[in-house]
């Protein structure tokens, strides 16, 4: 049983409890436990299961790289799965369930798996399950889906009640990790009067150096660490940051890290967490080293430990690890836990080290303090259900069989050091074996490179591989150095030199015993939290996974929340050993970000609730909300659908606003229509270049309809272009594709026609514009009075004219998407507001209504108006459209016009466009096709046309609808099937609608409505 | 019709670790124009001279900032945006150029707090380099999903300006931004 020791522990404040919560039981910790310390500490040993064979498991390591201590954090709108234990900061009310267990973490009905393991090896899933198909779906899936998993998924009815941030920062120098390598070269670059941004991931400076008795400059390391900190603080370019965890770095000295703000706050008002953007000329990686686990029989066991993690309770928590502690090794760094362990005041059986000599200061030390040193030893095997109760020793040479049993609580094990290389790998950094330290170091002939070709990270300290206390502040300083050299600046002042016992070599054990027989490495874990072992990775070398990725999919070593941290370089020795291949000819899958889970809460930022996404407003939006408009979005628009009144449907409103408005007069919002000016000498020819028909020739004062087409021909965009004077186009377009237009203008003016003396700029938020419609359209807006002539002669159909109606300063338009008299008034947008006020106070006598998009819809489709996104669809060119009228025959270009005269754009079988009228006066689906005799290749029904908008007319009384149709303006009068989605009688053929081919104009086919 | 203008979030204001507000109606003015050849006719209208690359001036009433290398913006009077327009239209009579009134387009706002307060709550909407960025100088960038312009017109105070249509949008962006217990204390 781990427990809390009388005294120690650096980072506890002893003179405060906090009391926490764990699958309902109520415990107390200290101000500085994280919830893994509090948890031994209060004796819980078992802190989880493994995911596939729910083995009970407790704490292995004692931060980010924990594989096993994962829990659901917090409840409600703040509950998370697969919090760390490990990182997660004890507060006052916490509260944890354990995860994949059931029904109890003490008692757990899957661990019947673990029984019969053999039945799950690597791959078992995708060779087992394949026959008969129908039964993954519906009986292996949901099986799997049951014992499988790891925490459980929030609640969808909740939601977080915190709120995140993004913060973005430009620097020169970011370095990760504020252990002692961090703080030197924080210090040199700060003095170098580079600008400075250190990111520590825990809550505490300096990293293990204090845990690890190292001294700096013949002192304490923690004098040294808070003279740094002190140092720091006073630079003003350096800034210092705790519970920030560099995530990821990508091309460009792009930086993500990620601030944990709040997670030690039960209900905190500052943000959760923040995500830091960073733009950083140099990146120093000074991240460390993860301990590796050994790989002998029973390494899972509740009270196995890393020997650095163990160490690392005993001295920062105060926590004991259990009375009789095992130390296993196959190097001198786990003696120093043996050391702690013995001071501690707290008994080490024996130290079991695979080696065959131990003579270094530190194994002398041990010995010096009593503890037996068993050299050339190995464990064959853990005993213990629940956790440990004792280890069996046998010759690391040998096969495994038992020499001696050493009754014990907890076992430390230490396979060595590996370097995080994470950060330097993530932009493509490239790794070199290092044979003496048996790990991958940075291979500095190949950094990651910026946009001129050069390195922009460095590795400092054990990250480079620079392991031993003695050569970590050095290889800081070098590292800083380079890093600085590449901004141009040259680092003063000299590196502290840091000092600990010297250590002797230590030697690779990839298995313990290195003879286990099958039975053996069917208990070596290899990654603890996908519970792959030693014969899992045998095993896929064995079917042919040579490759590590393959073999890291097939056994999905390394694919856990933890991504392999500590499993990554055993796991490829073992594969390595497995294909006869030396290490770094396997190599290692791909370190890619982020470093440790990031919260989605981050990632989204502020993105949430009213800032989700902008909503584009129109100076008149507040009133349509106040009027309980139902919406449409169009573009980042939201525009008004129609407005239904007290207990009307959204069809019966639309159908009294069309009625409305062709009987007397109605309104629209039209102010998200698109508005660019257009200006110049050549403004004219441009003109002529964007339209298809001819728009040098329009005169000022008058207004015409025209079409854009693509490169390739196709319709993009159409509207109405007014002349404002000789030199000066106003084009309108639809209101999705206004900012799209004006980059295509100006994509040709700044890429093509950089020579043409033409000037665009986007106004459409200048204006508001309201379209006055109907035939008593005119009557309301002479009511306003102004000075413009509003007659049909000073003012005709497609005329426009500058003015004052009423008080407001106005443009009025003639034109018509309504085929009703219409006027379309556009208002500095400031006075929009006042102006929709003042129309709908002359508009009273006349019962003037406010439509939305879809009376517009529908009346235009009355017309036979063709609408950019229903009629079109990026493969329909104008002629199809029957609009070659507005196709000018006179001009030698247009954008669009070779593309037309290709074979398949003058195909006579393109389907054009017709007016289609069902026979029972019903509504047309959206969509359907006309069907023809036959079945293509695909054994589909063959299809000769195809509904692009169809509607109910309230005005005719039935259903309209317009179409693309096979020859269709030479048969009108034929009689066509459509597809529906009804469903089929038994035995029948699907039911189908029958439209008689007509004309597309519905409505006053002469225009004599608009006319007036 | 001036007294029934109204800008696009009338007395929106919001307080925290920096306080925000709309600043009402502003004439703004957009000239496009060849620069190298436009100092006079703008000295002349505006009494400001032209200004550096991200660079604004003063004039009479007036400020120009400069947009791109053939483009300005004029800030005056809203009333008096009109009448801006006009002239320099008649003041580069001849030289190839485009002037109009883009007051309504736009919506400004006031940040004003802390220096560092200010530049903080800055920063979690802004990728631009906050700390390149002089009095006077005018940045044009992102404030997350939308297109902005801004400036500190002092330590103390910074402007914004956004599109119309996106106020709202800008408005609850920078008062979520800054919230009470949102400091970063980075600047």
């Amino acid at each position: 049983m781990s427990t809390r020791l009388s005294e120690g522990g650096r980072l506890i404040d002893r003179s405060r409890k906090i009391a926490f919560r764990f699958d309902g039981k109520r415990l107390t910790g200290h101000p500085g436990d994280t919830l893994a310390s509090a948890l031994m500490a209060n004796g819980q040993r078992i802190v989880g299961r493994s995911f596939k064979y729910h083995r009970p498991r407790g704490v292995v390591a004692s931060g980010a790289e924990e594989p096993n201590a994962l829990v659901n954090l917090g409840e409600g709108g703040r509950h998370e799965p697969n919090q760390r234990a490990t990182t997660t900061e004890l507060f006052e009310g916490l509260a944890a369930t354990s995860q994949n267990r059931w029904p109890s973490l003490d008692f757990d009905i899957g661990e019947v798996n673990a029984l019969i393991p053999r039945f799950l090896p690597a791959g078992f899933y995708y060779k087992t399950f394949i026959h008969p198909r129908p039964f993954w779906k519906h009986v292996f899936e949901p099986f799997i889906r049951h014992s499988a998993g790891l925490g459980r998924a929030p609640d969808p009815r909740t939601t977080d009640p915190d709120r995140y941030e993004h913060f973005y920062v430009h620097t020169d120098l970011v370095i990760a990790g504020g252990g002692i390598a961090g703080l030197q070269a924080a210090l040199e670059a700060g003095r170098a009067g580079a600008k400075v941004l250190l990111c520590e991931q825990t809550a505490h400076w300096g990293g293990r150096a204090p845990v690890d008795g190292v001294e700096i400059d013949g002192a304490p390391a923690e004098a040294w660490i808070a003279a740094a900190l002190a140092e720091l603080e006073g630079m003003e370019n350096v800034h210092l940051r705790l519970r920030t965890m560099v995530a990821g770095v990508y091309d460009h000295g792009y930086v993500i890290a990620y601030e944990r703000v709040a997670d030690h706050v039960a209900a905190p008002d500052a943000p959760r967490h923040r995500l830091w953007r960073i733009r950083a000329a140099q990146v120093v990686s000074a991240t460390g080293a993860f301990e590796r686990p050994l790989s002998f029989p029973g390494n899972d066991k509740p009270g196995v430990m890393l020997a650095s993690a163990m160490r690392d309770y005993l001295v920062n928590w105060g926590v004991s690890p259990g009375d009789r502690t095992v130390v296993v090794t196959n190097n001198d760094d786990a003696y120093r836990t043996a050391i702690a362990i013995r001071k501690a005041g707290l008994d080490v059986p024996c130290i079991v080290d695979a080696r065959d000599t131990a003579d270094g200061p530190l194994p002398q030390e041990a010995r010096a303090l009593g503890i037996p040193v068993k050299t050339g030893m190995a464990i064959a095997n853990v005993k213990g259900l629940r956790g440990v109760v004792a280890v069996q020793l046998c010759r690391q040479a040998g096969e495994g069989a038992v020499i001696e049993d050493v009754i014990c609580e907890a076992v430390a094990m230490s396979g060595g050091w590996s370097p995080v290389v994470h950060l330097w790998s993530h932009c493509g950094g490239k790794l070199a074996w290092d044979a003496g330290g048996a790990f991958f170091r940075p291979d500095h002939e190949k950094p990651p490179t910026s946009h001129d070709g050069e390195g922009f990270v460095v590795c400092a300290g054990a990250a480079d591989g620079a392991l031993h206390a003695s050569e970590v502040l050095g290889n800081a300083g070098a590292a800083t150095g380079r890093a600085l050299a590449r901004l141009g600046l040259s680092a003063p002042g000299r590196v502290a030199t840091a000092s600990a016992p010297d250590e002797a070599a230590l030697s690779p054990v990839w298995m313990m015993p290195q003879g286990a027989g099958p039975k053996k490495r069917a208990k070596m874990w290899l990654d603890f939290q996908n519970d792959v072992k030693v014969s899992d990775v045998q095993l896929a070398a064995r079917e042919g996974y040579e490759s590590v990725e393959h073999t890291k999919r097939y056994t999905t070593l390394g694919m856990a929340t933890d991504q392999g941290k500590l499993s990554n370089i055993n796991g490829l020795a073992v594969l390595a050993d497995a294909l006869g291949a030396p290490i770094p000819q396997v190599g290692t899958t791909t370190f890619r970000p982020p470093f440790t889970p990031i919260s989605m809460g981050a990632i989204a930022g502020e993105a949430r609730g009213a800032v989700f996404q902008p909503i584009r407003r129109t100076p008149i939006q507040d009133w349509h909300e106040r009027n309980g408009a139902a919406w449409e979005p169009v573009g980042h628009w939201r525009r008004p659908y129609c407005f239904p009144r007290d207990g009307e449907t959204k069809r019966d409103a639309v159908n009294r606003e069309i009625l409305a408005t062709r009987t007397s007069v109605g309104l629209l919002d039209a102010s998200t229509l698109g508005k660019i000016l257009v200006k110049g000498a050549d403004a004219g020819r441009f003109m002529d270049m964007l339209y298809t028909n001819m728009m040098s020739t329009l005169k000022p004062g008058r207004c015409r309809y025209g079409l854009m087409c693509s490169e390739n021909g196709f319709l993009m965009d159409d509207g109405v272009v007014a002349r404002l004077d000789d030199e000066t186009f106003l084009v309108h377009t639809t209101t999705g594709g206004a900012d799209r237009i004006h980059a295509h203008m100006e994509d040709w003016l700044q890429c093509e026609w950089w020579d043409w003396k033409v000037y665009t700029a986007n106004v459409t938020e200048q204006w508001a514009q309201v379209a006055v419609v109907g035939p008593n359209a005119r009557k309301v807006l002479e009511k306003l009075g102004g000075d413009i002539d509003l007659s049909k002669e000073a003012l005709p159909f497609m005329a426009w004219a500058e003015g004052r109606i009423g008080g407001f300063d106005a443009r009025v338009f003639r034109i018509s998407f309504s085929g009703e008299l219409s006027f379309e008034v556009a208002v500095p947008a400031s006075q929009g507001r006042a102006f929709w006020d003042a129309l709908l106070d002359a508009g009273a006598e006349f019962g003037i209504t406010p439509y939305g998009t879809e009376a517009l819809h529908v009346m235009r489709a009355e017309k036979g108006f063709i609408m950019i996104g229903d009629e079109t669809d990026g493969t329909v060119i104008p002629q199809d459209l029957g609009l070659d009228w507005a196709i000018s025959k006179k001009k030698d270009d247009y954008l669009g016009k070779r593309a037309q005269e290709r074979a398949h754009m003058t195909d006579p079988a393109r389907w054009k466009l017709v007016g289609l009228e069902t026979l029972d006066g019903s509504v047309l689906p959206d969509g359907a096709y006309a069907i023809a005799e036959g079945v293509n290749d695909n054994a589909q029904r063959n299809t000769q046309g195809r509904v692009t908008s169809t509607y109910w007319s309230p005005t005719l009384e039935k259903g309209i609808a317009m179409g693309l149709v096979l020859n269709g303006p030479d048969r009108m009068g034929e009689v066509l099937e459509f597809n529906t989605t009804r469903k089929a009688a038994r035995g029948e053929d699907a039911p189908t609608v029958k439209a008689r081919i007509v004309s597309p104009v519905f409505y006053d086919a002469q225009g004599e409505k608009q006319d007036v | 019709m001036s007294d029934l203008a109204r800008s696009a979030l009338p007395g929106a204001e919001a307080g925290g670790i920096v306080s925000v507000r709309e600043m009402g109606l502003q004439g703004m003015v957009t000239l496009r124009a060849d620069l190298s050849v436009a100092a006079k006719a703008l000295k002349k209208v505006t009494g400001a001279a032209m200004p550096e690359v991200r660079g604004m001036t003063e004039g009479e009433g007036t400020r120009v900032a400069w947009m791109s290398p053939d483009e300005l913006l004029i800030l005056c009077d809203h009333s008096a945006a009109g009448e801006m327009a006009r002239g320099l239209t008649e003041a580069l009579k001849g030289q190839h150029h485009l002037a109009v009134d883009v007051s309504d387009a736009r919506a400004m706002f006031s940040l004003t707090g802390e220096a560092g307060a200010l530049r903080d709550v800055l920063a979690k909407v802004t990728p631009a380099d906050l700390a390149a960025l002089a009095p006077g100088e005018m940045r044009r960038t992102r404030l997350q999903q939308v297109a902005a312009a801004l400036w500190f017109e002092s330590g103390t105070e910074a402007r914004v300006v956004c599109f119309r249509s996106v106020a709202q949008y800008v408005f609850d962006l920078l008062a979520l931004s800054a919230k009470d217990g949102g400091a970063v204390g980075y600047h």
